[in-house]
């Protein structure tokens, strides 16, 4: 399957570029519909990964690229299953999304996210499964996750250590605080800044130069540099499932999906 | 440096154009919210253009509980 046009996400395949395109009102908030599409994604991804050099990751809205996982359905699950069963559901969910971002970072492919606007929590995480980040002048990056009580569960910690060190992961974690896209180059999380709204096309621009490699010396040359964090992988995973059964997480998530504040977003 | 009245003018300057809102409609001491009009994720932008305007860094936290633009660039200023 070349193309497929669903609920969260659509993607197609043109001209060796792989193009998966988030669309999901409000802002791409990761949740089942989200998930159940982007498995289906990197089932295709396997089978059309002969046919391509490189991968696009980017949003239709002009809210963001992803405001992260879909607080309001981890809320339901919590009222569903009660702090008892919650972290058992929470582990299958989260084998489920660290399988598929496994599957993007280790993809043979070069991998590029275009990103704009808000790229919180798990949008964030799908953003550093790519190789490269191109961000235009609005893009704003923050794992907001500790004014929940939880830590990010989708692989981010993990990776942003590998790829920039421990350093920013505390700055980034411990404080909530937003990076905008200058500091995000800055301190190399990003490798474009570009105008508002032209992330898709320096990201185009890219993938065509990487048209012009060698697939199977770029493969090798990413499979040497970019390691998959497993076992900090999996200790993520352990950490928020013994998190989210804490009393304080359906606080603080009930608080979140109750609140009418101008700004929920701050920590 | 700039003084905080003409960073206080820039900010409405550059939060009309953004937001598309009349400068002459903003005043110092109004929600900004409601005048122009913006919901959580839009006062990010708002945040972003300012940081990159003025070349500077205001973590969120800082802006907490800030709904007026004399506030904001006040907060602005501090770190100018």
């Amino acid at each position: 399957m070349t193309q497929f046009k669903g609920r969260a996400l659509s993607w197609e395949l043109k001209d060796g570029v792989i193009e998966l395109a988030l669309h999901r009102d409000p802002c791409n908030e990761i949740g089942s519909l989200t998930l159940a599409e982007l498995e289906k994604f990197v089932s295709a991804l396997e089978r059309m990964q002969n046919d391509a050099h490189a991968l696009i990751l980017y949003s239709t809205l002009k809210s963001g690229f992803c405001a992260g996982a879909d607080l309001r359905e981890l809320y339901q699950w919590i009222q569903q299953y009660g702090q008892a069963e919650v972290a058992k559901h929470a582990r299958e969910y989260l084998e489920r999304i660290h399988a598929v971002m496994n599957a993007l970072d280790s993809s043979p492919l070069t991998t590029i996210a275009a990103v704009q606007g808000v790229t919180f929590g798990g949008g964030f995480e799908l953003a550093l499964t790519c190789d490269l980040i191109i961000a235009d002048k609005l893009a704003r990056f923050c794992f907001p996750e500790l004014r929940l009580g939880l830590i990010p569960g989708y692989g981010g910690i993990p990776r942003l250590k590998r790829d920039l060190g421990n350093a920013v992961v505390r700055d980034l974690l411990l404080t909530g605080r937003s990076f905008n896209s200058t500091k995000a180059q800055q301190i190399g999380l990003v490798s474009q800044v570009v105008a508002e709204g032209d992330a898709l096309l320096a990201a185009r621009a890219t993938a065509k130069q990487m048209a012009k490699f060698d697939r199977t010396t770029a493969a090798v040359a990413k499979r040497f540099i970019k390691p998959i964090p497993h076992e900090e992988l999996r200790r993520e995973i352990d950490i928020f499932c013994e998190l989210i059964s804490r009393p304080a997480v359906q606080a603080g998530l009930k608080k979140f999906v109750e609140s009418t504040d101008t700004q929920p977003y701050l920590p | 440096m700039e003084t905080a009245e003409k960073t206080l003018d820039e900010i409405l300057t550059l939060a009309a154009a953004h937001f598309k809102v009349p400068r002459e409609k903003l005043s110092p001491d109004e929600d900004f919210f409601k005048a122009l009009g913006i919901d959580s994720l839009q006062t990010l932008d708002l945040l972003t253009k300012l940081e990159n305007h003025f070349r500077v860094e205001l973590p969120d936290y800082e802006l907490q509980g800030v709904t007026d633009f004399r506030t904001l660039a006040a907060k602005i200023q501090a770190r100018l």
